[in-house]
């Protein structure tokens, strides 16, 4: 499983069949650019409202009201330890829908849409990094731009993330 | 199979499983010294609209054996013989059977093919034994009726000639013109439809031709509108059929005041509701695609009151003339049956997902009004006058919305009582047992996923009522009570629960018997433990007191599964029991599943919620009632009894305004006997929450059973409580 270097960005379970390129969203964490499938995200909005949940790992803040659903909320500027952990009006929150649950994660600010050719998108290399390099896709790259595309659904259904039970599944 | 059909087929199953259900009510119901034709009517159609469906697509195991019910029924109907009581065992058989054959359809379970012969063979033969039988009644009795038949059909042979008054009242034949296209009927039914159209009287074919396929009929009949319908629509395709009445010669019957009186009303009704299904085939042809199924089913069932008793009865085939002949000759008498707008017709189906969609949109729209009026309170009142009342107007509107939508899932409780007839009638007879089961307050409401719940541990107490509680006929008389013991479900409304009672006047627990036994089971007892402590033994895993294991009970499970699934539910059990004088279990349930009565308490600067049924009392406690045990375990000591202190900040790590138990509160909670003191800084106030699912999205949260939307919008987290008191009692669950 985790040699998956070589994986194209349109791989990702659920996905249409592979086309040459596909859309996504990016974000930036501390000086990093990550990508991660749109098709994954449900809607952007602000961070309000938590409630925080009794002996959870520190990036998992809580659970918000997202229209009569109960989302969990995960930062991962403190996941990845990556940025200045702030929480004020600007601090955004991205809705994902991956493996049928709706959760949101925490993100320094979102920055674009950006449409990846298969050309443009470069394996990764191995190295350590504060993410497991299984959970990424590839690097794409626009004009001076690195992107790190993040197999999302793959990184949030992980033990490491701790956000499913799987004694349960 | 295509999908479109597969979807006729759930609408078929689903159909024929509340068909079934009925049928077995109205047999159960069936006072066999006098039965009542309408219920015998009843289940008769049941029957029918079975053998309809089955017959529509193919399932010939069903369609035999819904005929052999209904040639006997129809025999019943008729008063050709007698009803009995095998017969009535009989049919209950015969619709296990169906049920079993349906459910083999559906896919879960096999047929029992033996059993199916054997209760066929069964019906079979009450109908021979009927029809010797009547053979020498008939002999009496038709004679002067088929001369009546005679006289009719010779007086209508002369096409244009008059009604006479007399012959009308006697008959009170109608003439129907029917039309259709013959076009893709094979010539062997339509002459099995001609025999069978001339079964109802005088019939002349006013048009037959080959190249157009139009056949124009008329038809001189006693029967009414709805049963030459029925006869026709097996046949011919019933979109391409239309009967009207032939006004023309409409037989004028100036001089039958009586039945005149009657007649109109009857010949209204179907004509109209004929003319909305029949006279309009494109109609027809639209509605019948979603809706029905069976052939001339009808548009929305909004409209379809009138016609919902034609289009049962519609799917009658051609070939069995017997169920469409034995119409009473008498019009008037049919009124009743094509008037009956039962409950039945005026309900739509709805899936669950649809109505929980709505549930939780109201929910959301209750929380965004209460955050308008929270911003609209802030305004100055005076230049806002507006504005105020209509947030007082939004605020009741929505109320009312949010109720309205409740009670969208909540059913009557009879959809569980309606089943136990069957089950005492059953088990009693297996037991040599005579027992009368009584319900009240059969129309109770609650959460239709509770009545889905609930119906296993009911069915499990009543059986327990019927083998343990209630003695033998001879044992009771011996004690000198009625031989005929008394199951009494009871149901109502109390406070926000609903209270469900199962009652006998049988022999009551033996408190001797139950300490016995669990002494042998090693159950910690003592003599002084009160009766109701003592009941409480007998929901321990593996408790029987029976000394015989019966396949009715006495193993020992289902008591203890009965109070974990009533537990589950949110409820609590409650045993009353007299010794010798009978025994009472009362069931206490939340009126649906996702609302619960809960205390929200503060800790630190969050919020939880409490499920008030777990919670016996709230107190402060003074600093001298406070003791610690080996220096760390802290207990308080309330009404003699010393329970351990849960300090709620400690297991969820929150910072609590004071960690002194004197400046809090201690919230006393009792799960199943099991007590402890939870210390929160304060209490909020009480609130109907509704329960969604924190592991939907995320996890398993200790000490955590779901969550709830508070009106400003916040989430709060349900506590578990008896997770919490569990854990404090390092006992595992």
């Amino acid at each position: 499983m985790s040699q998956q270097q070589t994986i194209t960005p349109t791989d990702t379970a659920g996905n249409p069949p592979a086309v040459n390129a596909s859309e996504f969203l990016t974000f930036r964490l501390g000086n990093e650019e990550y990508g991660i499938d749109i098709l994954k995200v449900q809607e952007i909005r602000g961070y309000d409202a938590i409630t925080q949940i009794a002996n959870s790992p520190e990036f998992i803040k809580g659970v918000v009201n997202l229209r009569g659903v109960i989302v969990p909320i995960i930062d991962m500027r403190i996941k990845f330890k990556l940025g200045t952990v702030e929480y004020d009006q600007f601090t955004v929150v991205i809705i994902l829908n991956v493996s049928d649950r709706v959760m949101g994660i925490v993100v320094d600010g979102v920055s674009d849409v950006i449409r990846l050719d298969m050309e443009q998108v470069r394996a990764t290399p191995e190295f350590g990094s504060v993410i497991d390099t299984k959970y990424i896709m590839g690097l794409g790259t626009i004009d001076e731009r690195m992107l790190i595309l993040v197999n999302i659904e793959k990184l949030m259904a992980s033990d490491d993330m701790g956000l499913i039970d799987h004694a349960l599944n | 199979m295509s999908a479109d059909l597969e979807q006729f087929y759930e609408v078929f199953f689903e159909e024929s499983s509340e068909l079934l259900a009925e049928m077995e009510t109205c047999l159960l119901g069936l006072d066999i010294s006098s039965p009542d034709p309408e219920d015998l009517n009843a289940i008769f159609r049941a029957a029918h609209s079975i053998k309809g469906g089955a017959g529509t697509f193919g399932f010939t195991d069903m369609t035999e054996m819904t005929h052999m019910l209904e040639s006997l029924l129809d025999k019943l109907r008729k008063g050709e013989i007698e009803i009995r009581p095998e017969m009535i065992d009989a049919f209950l058989r015969a619709g296990d059977v169906i049920k079993g054959q349906l459910g083999a359809h559906r896919g879960d379970g096999e047929a029992d093919v033996a059993v199916a012969a054997e209760v066929g063979n069964e019906l079979k033969l009450f109908s021979e034994q009927a029809d010797i039988a009547s053979a020498e009644q008939k002999e009496a009795s038709k004679p002067p009726r088929s001369e009546e038949h005679q006289i009719q059909a010779t007086n209508n042979t002369i096409p244009v000639a008059e009604e006479t008054p007399s012959m009308a009242s006697k008959t009170e034949a109608a003439r129907f013109i029917i039309a259709f296209s013959s076009n893709g009927v094979n010539p062997k039914s339509m002459e099995n439809l001609f025999s069978s159209l001339e079964a109802f009287g005088k019939l002349e074919k006013l048009l037959l031709s080959d190249e157009e396929q139009l056949c124009k009929l008329r038809l001189t009949t006693g029967a009414c509108e709805e049963d030459v319908w029925e006869a026709l629509a097996f046949v011919v395709d019933p979109s391409q059929l239309t009967i009207e009445k032939d006004l023309q010669h409409e037989p004028s019957s100036p001089a039958v005041g009586n039945n005149i009186a009657t007649e109109p009303i009857n010949s209204t009704v179907s004509e109209n509701s004929e003319k909305a299904t029949i006279d309009n085939p494109a109609q027809l042809k639209q509605s019948e695609a979603p809706y029905g199924f069976f052939p001339g089913a009808p548009a929305a069932p909004g409209d379809a009151e009138n016609t919902e008793k034609n289009e049962t009865v519609s799917q009658l085939p051609a070939d069995c003339n017997t169920s469409a002949k034995p119409n009473n000759p008498q019009p008037g008498s049919k009124q009743p049956k094509s008037n009956t707008p039962s409950s039945e017709s005026s309900s739509i189906r709805v899936s669950i997902e649809k109505v929980d969609q709505m549930i939780n949109l109201v929910g959301e729209l209750v929380i965004t009004q209460a955050m308008l009026t929270q911003t609209a309170s802030e305004v100055d009142p005076v230049l806002y006058e507006k504005l105020n009342s209509g947030m007082n107007q939004l605020e009741r509107n929505t109320r009312d919305l949010q109720e309205a939508v409740m009670s969208i899932r909540m059913l009557p409780i009879n959809f569980v009582f309606s089943r136990y007839p069957r089950v005492v009638r059953d088990v009693a007879a297996k037991l040599d047992k005579k027992v009368e089961l009584k319900t009240v307050g059969e129309g109770t409401e609650l959460d239709k996923g509770l009545i889905e719940k609930i119906a296993d541990p009911l069915t499990h107490l009543v059986r327990n009522s019927l083998d343990h509680g209630i003695e033998s006929p001879e044992k009771r008389i011996a004690a000198g009570k009625m031989a005929k013991g008394t199951i009494t479900l009871r149901a109502f409304h109390q406070g926000g629960n609903i209270v469900i009672e199962v009652g006998d006047d049988g022999a009551g627990l033996n408190r001797e018997k139950i300490m016995t036994k669990a002494k042998e089971r090693s159950i910690a007892v003592h003599e002084g433990m009160s009766d109701q402590e003592v009941w409480m033994l007998i929901f321990e895993p593996g408790f029987s007191t029976a000394e015989q294991v019966t396949d009715v009970s006495g193993r020992g499970v289902g008591m203890d599964v009965v109070k974990r699934n009533i537990q589950s539910m949110g409820g609590r059990v409650e045993i009353d029991s007299v010794f010798g004088v009978g025994t009472r279990i009362t069931i206490r349930l939340p009126l649906t599943l996702a609302i619960l009565d809960g205390l929200s308490v503060a800790v630190g600067d969050q919020m939880f919620i409490v499920p008030l049924t777990y919670i016996t009392e709230s107190l402060q406690a003074r600093s001298t009632d406070i003791k610690t045990v080996g220096g760390v375990g802290r207990v308080v000591h309330v009404r003699g009894d010393y329970l351990p202190v849960i300090a709620l900040h400690e297991v969820f790590n929150i910072k609590p305004d004071s960690t002194n138990i004197e400046d809090g509160i201690l919230v006393i909670l009792d799960t199943e006997g099991h007590k402890a003191a939870m210390f929160v800084d304060a209490l909020i106030g009480q609130h109907q929450v509704v329960i969604k699912s924190l592991e939907k999205n995320y996890r398993r949260v200790v000490g955590v059973s779901g969550a709830t939307i508070m009106g400003d919008g916040k989430v709060a987290l349900i506590l578990d409580s008896a997770g919490l008191v569990m854990a404090s009692q390092n006992i595992s669950m």
